[in-house]
C-alpha cells in the first residue's frame, strides 16, 4: 500500500491540501532523494503518496488518476527521462489529466531541459536543489480553489 | 572592497564561519584537541599490530605499497558492449591495473532490451550485456588470463560470471587462472542500492552457491565484493556504513557454514568494498577499524585459523554523492582527498570518480584526470613510502576506537533481531539509512554543511559537455537480440530454462545449471524469468 499519512501543517487557507504522487519510473532504484523530498513535501503540510521502486507510466498515471494528485514528481537518476517523461504526459493527456503537472528531478542533462519543457514538464530539478525549492515551485504551481 | 574586507577582519566567528558545531560529516562531533588521554588503554599489539599481524589495524600486508601498490581499476561500461571494450582497452593502455565493469540498468534488473521497463534505459548508466554473445564483444581482445575484471552485478551476478567463464572458454583460458570479482552482494541491495529481483532467502540461496562454486573451482577469484559504498550513497553515516557492510559479512559466513562450508577454505576470498567519502580523518578510522573488527570477528566468532581468513581486503570508491554538478572541477580536488584518504586508509584497490560524474557517465578527458589522480598519489606525494603512517596519532587511533565501538553496537542490534536478514525484512537497516539521509539533507539547507558552489560560493556557469548517450543503443541492442534468438538452438536453450526451474526448486547447486544457460545463449531476461517463476519478485514497502 503506497504511504499517504499526510501529517503536519493544517489546510493551507482553508482549501485541500496539495496532493502529490512521488514516483520512480522505469529501472532506476536511487530513492534517496526522491523519499527525501517526499518527507519534506510531508512536513509542509501536503498529501504525499510515494509508488516505490520500478514503475511503469501506466502505473504511475493509473497512481495519480486513483489518488487524484495535483503533482506528479518522477524522480529519474538513469538517463532515461526523456522517452519517461514523454509517455506519462501522452498517458495524462490520453486520460484528460493535462491539469496534473509533472515536476522532474535526478540527473538531467542541461540540454535537455528545454525539449522536457516543451513536451510539458512543468519543472526540472537538478542536483543542488533544495527540498524548500520543490516546496516553492509546487504551491506556485498548484491553483488554489 | 575596503569595508567587506574591514567586515572580515573584525569577524570573531571559528574558522568554518559559522556558530555551529564542529563534526565530521556523519554528524560525530570532534573534540578541539586529541592528546595521549584520548589513546590511554591502546594496546600496541593488541589493538594495532605491526601491518600484516592480527589484528590488522594497520593493514593486510607487511610490505603494504612498498611490495604491491593498490590496484588502479577504473569503474566503466556505456552504450554498446563495442563501445565499452573500446573504453577498457584505452584505460589498460593508459595505466589501469585491471577492469572493471558498469553494466546498465536492464543488465543489472535481469531484463532484456526489449522489456517494457527497459525503455529509455538500455545502455544509458553502463554497458549492455543480454547473452554470452555481447559478453565476447565486450572482452574481444582482452586476454582473460592476463586481465583481472571486476563485474559489479548483483541479482544476476551468478548468469554475468557464467558469461565470463565461458568467454573465457572460448579463448581457451581455463577457470583456474580467472582473477577478479563479482560483487553479488545481495544485502546490500535490500538495504541501499534495491537492485533486487527476487526475495531474499532464494537470493540468498544464489550467493552461497556462487561462493561454494568460486571456492572449489575459482582460486583466483574473489567471490563476492561485501559493500558498503551503496550504503554510504544512500545516506547512511560513517559508521553504519562500516556497521552495515561487516555485518552482512558475518551473514554471509553465517549462511555458507551453515551450508556446510568450511570457513578457513572461502574466507579468504571474501572481499570489501567501501566509499571513500569527503570527511578525511573519519574515513582512515573507518578503513583501520574495518580491519580490526574483521579480523576479530573471523577469528573469535567464527574460529577461522588461517590468517587469510582474518584479512578484510578492501576495494575502494571515492564518493560519488559528494559531487557537485556546479562548477564541476571543484569535484577534481574532492576526489583527490578522498583517494588520498582511501589510501592511508590501506585500501587494496581503488577507483576515483571523474569531474563530470554528477553530470553524466565520464567523458575520456575526465576519467583521465581521474586516473592520474591515482598516480600522481603514488608517485610523487610519498604516501606510499611506509605504512600507516597516521598511526599513533591520538587524534586517528581515538576515532579509529570511536567508530568500532559504535559498529560493534549495531552488531549487538542486528543480532538481537535475529541476523541481518531479519533485520533487512524489517526494514530496520533501510530506516537508518532514509533518516541520516534526511538530516543530512536539512543540515545542508540550513548551511550547517557547506557544499562550496551549492549552498555556498554559487556563481554563474556555462553547462559542461557531457557524453551524451542516446536511444540508438536501445535499438541496436535490440536487432543483436532477434538475431541471436534467430540463430541459436531454441530448443537447447528452453531446455537448459528447464534446468534452472528445476535446480531452483530443488537444492543443487545453481551455477551448473546456469552455466549451460549462458553456453546455450539463454539470455539474461530469460535466464532471470525462469527464476522469477520460481522464486517471485521482491517489492519493497513504499515507506518513506
Amino acid at each position: 500500500m503506497p504511504d499517504t499519512a499526510g501529517k503536519g501543517a493544517a489546510p493551507e487557507g482553508g482549501s485541500r491540501r496539495i496532493r502529490v504522487l512521488i514516483a520512480k519510473p522505469g529501472l532506476d532504484g536511487h530513492d534517496r532523494g526522491a523519499k527525501v523530498v517526499a518527507r519534506a513535501l510531508r512536513d509542509a503540510g501536503m498529501e504525499v503518496v510515494y509508488t516505490g521502486l520500478r514503475q511503469s507510466p501506466e502505473q504511475i498515471v493509473a497512481a495519480a488518476a486513483q489518488e487524484d494528485v495535483d503533482v506528479v514528481g518522477l524522480s529519474i537518476l538513469s538517463g532515461a527521462h526523456l522517452p519517461i517523461c514523454r509517455r506519462v504526459l501522452e498517458l495524462l493527456a490520453e486520460n484528460r489529466m493535462e491539469s496534473v503537472r509533472v515536476f522532474l528531478g535526478g540527473i538531467i542533462p542541461a540540454q535537455d531541459v528545454p525539449e522536457l519543457q516543451k513536451m510539458g514538464v512543468a519543472q526540472v530539478f537538478q542536483p543542488g536543489a533544495s527540498t524548500q525549492d520543490v516546496v516553492r515551485l509546487i504551491r506556485a504551481a498548484v491553483p488554489r480553489t | 572592497m575596503k569595508k567587506v574586507l574591514e567586515e572580515k577582519a573584525a569577524d570573531p566567528r571559528p574558522a568554518n564561519g559559522r556558530d555551529v558545531p564542529f563534526t565530521t560529516i556523519s554528524g560525530r562531533p570532534i573534540e578541539r584537541l586529541y592528546t595521549p588521554k584520548d589513546v590511554e588503554g591502546l594496546d600496541y599489539d593488541r589493538d594495532l599490530g605491526d601491518p600484516g599481524r592480527y589484528p590488522f589495524t594497520r593493514g593486510i600486508h607487511e610490505t603494504m605499497y612498498r611490495g604491491k601498490a593498490w590496484t588502479m581499476r577504473q569503474f566503466a561500461g556505456f552504450g554498446t558492449p563495442r563501445e565499452t571494450n573500446a573504453r577498457f582497452k584505452y584505460l589498460l593502455e593508459h595505466g589501469s591495473h585491471g577492469l572493471s565493469v558498469a553494466f546498465d540498468l536492464p543488465t543489472l534488473m535481469g531484463r532484456d532490451p526489449d522489456h517494457p521497463l527497459s525503455l529509455g534505459e538500455v545502455g544509458k548508466c553502463g554497458v549492455a550485456v543480454t547473452s554470452l554473445a555481447d559478453m565476447e564483444t565486450l572482452f574481444d581482445g582482452i586476454p582473460l588470463d592476463e586481465v583481472s575484471t571486476s563485474m559489479t552485478i548483483n541479482s544476476p551476478a551468478a548468469m554475468l560470471l557464467a558469461f565470463y567463464i565461458a568467454v573465457a572458454e572460448k579463448q581457451g583460458v581455463p577457470e583456474s587462472k580467472l582473477s577478479g570479482t563479482v560483487q553479488a552482494d545481495i544485502l546490500k541491495e535490500f538495504i541501499a542500492q534495491k537492485e533486487y529481483i527476487f526475495p531474499p532467502r532464494p537470493s540468498m540461496r544464489l550467493v552461497v552457491d556462487m561462493i561454494r562454486y568460486s571456492t572449489e573451482h575459482l582460486p583466483r577469484w574473489n567471490s563476492i565484493s561485501i559493500s558498503g559504498y551503496h550504503i554510504r550513497e544512500a545516506g547512511s553515516t560513517a559508521a553504519q556504513e562500516l556497521a552495515f557492510t561487516l555485518r552482512d559479512g558475518i551473514e554471509y559466513v553465517q549462511w555458507c557454514v551453515e551450508a556446510g562450508m568450511d570457513v578457513d577454505d572461502f574466507a579468504p576470498r571474501l572481499s570489501f568494498f567501501f566509499n571513500s567519502h569527503s570527511d578525511f580523518f573519519e574515513e582512515i578510522a573507518k578503513f583501520r577499524a574495518a580491519r580490526r573488527i574483521w579480523a576479530r570477528v573471523m577469528k573469535e566468532r567464527f574460529g577461522a585459523k588461517n590468517p587469510r581468513s582474518w584479512m578484510c581486503r578492501f576495494h575502494t570508491q571515492t564518493a560519488g554523492v559528494s559531487l557537485t554538478a556546479q562548477q564541476p572541477y571543484n569535484n577534481v580536488v574532492r576526489t583527490a582527498l578522498q583517494a588520498l584518504a582511501a589510501v592511508l586508509g590501506g585500501t587494496q584497490s581503488l577507483h576515483t570518480n571523474s569531474l563530470d560524474e554528477a553530470l553524466a557517465l565520464p567523458t575520456e578527458e575526465a576519467v583521465t584526470i581521474a586516473l592520474r589522480t591515482q598516480q600522481v598519489i603514488a608517485h610523487e606525494s610519498g604516501v606510499v613510502n611506509t605504512a600507516d603512517p597516521l598511526a599513533g596519532s591520538y587524534f586517528v587511533e581515538k576515532l579509529t576506537s570511536d567508530i568500532e565501538a559504535d559498529a560493534l553496537e549495531y552488531f549487538r542490534k542486528i543480532d538481537a533481531i535475529g541476523g541481518m536478514v531479519a533485520a533487512v525484512e524489517r526494514g530496520f537497516p533501510q530506516r537508518e539509512i532514509q533518516e541520516a539521509a534526511f538530516q543530512f539533507q536539512q543540515a545542508v539547507e540550513r548551511r550547517e554543511k557547506i557544499i562550496v558552489g551549492v549552498n555556498g560560493y554559487g556563481m554563474e556557469e556555462k553547462p559542461h559537455p557531457i557524453l551524451y548517450i542516446g536511444e540508438s543503443v536501445g535499438e541496436e541492442q535490440i536487432a543483436r537480440l532477434d538475431a541471436l534468438r534467430a540463430s541459436r538452438d531454441g530448443e537447447a536453450v528452453q531446455r537448459s530454462l528447464q534446468g534452472l526451474r528445476e535446480t531452483a526448486r530443488g537444492s543443487g547447486n545453481l551455477m551448473y545449471p546456469i552455466l549451460e544457460a549462458a553456453r546455450a545463449y539463454a539470455t539474461l531476461g530469460e535466464m532471470c524469468d525462469a527464476f522469477r517463476e520460481v522464486w517471485g519478485e521482491y517489492v519493497e514497502p513504499p515507506v518513506f
